[in-house]
């Protein structure tokens, strides 16, 4: 039927691809001096140069940042499943033909969005701290999945609706009930097609992460930063500090691609 | 119309009065055919005649605006109605096969037993492995659907849709999008499942097919039912200027 062809294009065309594509590396760059690999392994050459030919204060720097590591990490990691959950629950929402909660769920993305993260984390932490004591970690940490479960819930609407509409009609035409079809046939093929734009957002939620150093979580760039404020050695201090942040970002990066690679293959 | 008989009791399908609307445009008017246990119906006419439509409500998976149609004693047309109980009685085949991509040839045939029917995982493993061989693909139980020929993937799809153990099966233009060379591997198992005595609603215009399996061709234009008749008697002396016309198009 020509009409419902129609109908189908319309819907192929509202997809849209939500990953902003940022440090993945370039797939075709396979030479043995891509930007990649010079960015990676200079970054860790400095990193092991530095302190062997000056171990003070690059050696007592690095001594000091592994505690912070551990909060961004545990900061990043317990605020992405949250804004997974989060992203899941707003992206059926978007696509939900129930008026009210497409709306609920269409208000909550637009909101969240159009509000800077530092103002959302300032808004949690000082002035609904004014109502209710949030501990500064829960509050980094809600402001992060709050404001990343918005972004999550466009990959989840846009993964959704990148599923042709013949998969939904085949498992009804089965028997199935819209819930059932949802769970056994429509999303596990939505998770391979998000998986590499949410391990993007997962490295965009670690170094965003760093906002947190304000209300004194004591994440790497607040350890670095401690350190800086005693020392005085500002220059030494925000170079590793800058330094081991790219390490991490570009060896998920890494990882993002070959997932991509491997999802790709599967088809 | 010639095609409606007084003793509806005994139609496994029953269309009346069919009419459905897209916003002003009427994809289907008016509407009427019947379809006996064990009868296999072509539907044939141009594209945009509302064969497909008319065929996608016999499962609901497109709402009439007007008019009923009956499975057995079952309305489908009835919006408080348990679709669901009916679809598990109808199996659908698709112009663009439509197996889940993400489950092997075995498990895309097992799912809807699981899941709808609560079938123990034994039972409809036994089942989905007779039902491969059945359309001639015991050895591809493993094999994921992108691996998989466009004929292949058709056969599995049927394979699928006779694991519910339909009493009818509608049949979506099923062989338009595949490569003419496989044409044939797949109108061999709907031809083995005509001489079942499985009782089919196909939109095709294969004319093979049809002469070799079809009690009966609907010819559709615009919406309506223009004529209904043997196979020969549509082909080979169409009553009707409008089927005449088609005929030599697609001849």
């Amino acid at each position: 039927m020509a009409e419902v062809n129609n109908r189908d294009e319309a819907n192929r065309r509202i997809t849209v691809t939500v990953s902003d594509g940022a440090l993945i590396p370039d797939r075709g760059e396979t030479s043995l001096f891509s930007a990649w690999r010079i960015s990676f392994f200079g970054a860790i050459a400095l990193l092991i140069i530095l302190p062997t030919v000056r171990p003070r204060p690059y050696l007592d720097i690095m001594r000091f940042l592994p505690d912070g590591i551990l909060a961004t990490f545990q900061v990043t990691i317990i605020s992405i499943v949250i804004a997974l959950a989060i992203g899941l629950i707003t992206g059926l929402g978007r696509i939900s033909r129930i008026t009210v909660i497409n709306r609920i769920a269409t208000i909550y993305v637009e909101v969240i969005r159009g509000i800077p993260l530092l103002v959302q984390l300032f808004y949690i932490y000082f002035a609904l701290g004014q109502l209710v004591r949030v501990p500064r970690l829960a509050s980094a940490i809600i402001a992060m999945s709050v404001c990343y479960g918005a972004y999550m819930g466009e990959i989840f609407r846009a993964g959704l609706q990148a599923i042709p509409k013949g998969q939904m009609e085949a498992a009804l035409a089965l028997g199935m009930s819209r819930s059932q079809a949802l769970r056994k046939v429509i999303l596990p093929q939505t998770f391979r097609v998000i998986l590499p734009p949410v391990g993007n957002e997962f490295i965009a939620l670690l170094k965003d992460s760093s906002l947190v150093s304000i209300i004194a979580v004591s994440d790497l760039l607040r350890r670095g930063r401690e350190f800086a404020s005693v020392s005085f050695q500002y220059f030494e201090t925000y170079t590793i500090v800058a330094l081991v942040y790219l390490v991490i970002t570009l060896f998920l990066s890494k990882i993002v691609s070959l997932i991509e690679d491997w999802a790709e293959r599967r088809g | 119309m010639d095609n409606i008989t007084d003793n509806t009791q005994l139609m496994r399908i029953r269309i009346r009065n069919a009419t459905k609307a897209f916003g002003t445009l009427e994809a289907v008017k008016n509407a009427d055919l019947d379809v006996a246990p064990g009868e296999v119906v072509l539907i044939i006419g141009p594209s945009g005649s509302g064969k497909s439509t008319l065929l996608r409500c016999v499962n609901r998976l497109e709402t009439l605006t007007e008019g009923d149609i009956w499975i057995d004693e079952d309305l489908v047309t009835d919006q408080r109605g348990d679709i669901r109980k009916i679809r598990e009685e109808v199996g659908m085949v698709f112009q663009n096969f439509n197996l889940f991509p993400h489950l092997t040839a075995l498990e895309n045939v097992m799912l809807a037993p699981r899941t709808v029917k609560k079938m123990t995982k034994a039972a409809s493993h036994e089942n989905a492995l007779r039902l491969l061989a059945r359309v001639g693909l015991q050895d591809k139980s493993t094999t994921y659907p992108a691996k998989l020929s466009g004929g292949q993937q058709q056969r599995v799809a049927i394979a699928r849709a006779l694991a519910m153990n339909p009493k009818v099966m509608l049949f979506d233009e099923p062989t338009s999008a595949l490569d003419p060379e496989m044409i044939k591997e797949v109108l061999d198992v709907m031809l083995d499942l005509a001489r079942d005595g499985m009782t089919m609603l196909v939109v095709s215009h294969e004319m093979g097919f049809a002469r070799a399996a079809a009690d009966k061709v609907v010819f559709m234009d615009q919406g309506e039912i223009i004529e209904v008749g043997t196979p020969s008697a549509v082909f080979d002396s169409p009553k009707e200027n409008r089927t005449r016309r088609f005929l030599e198009h697609i001849l």
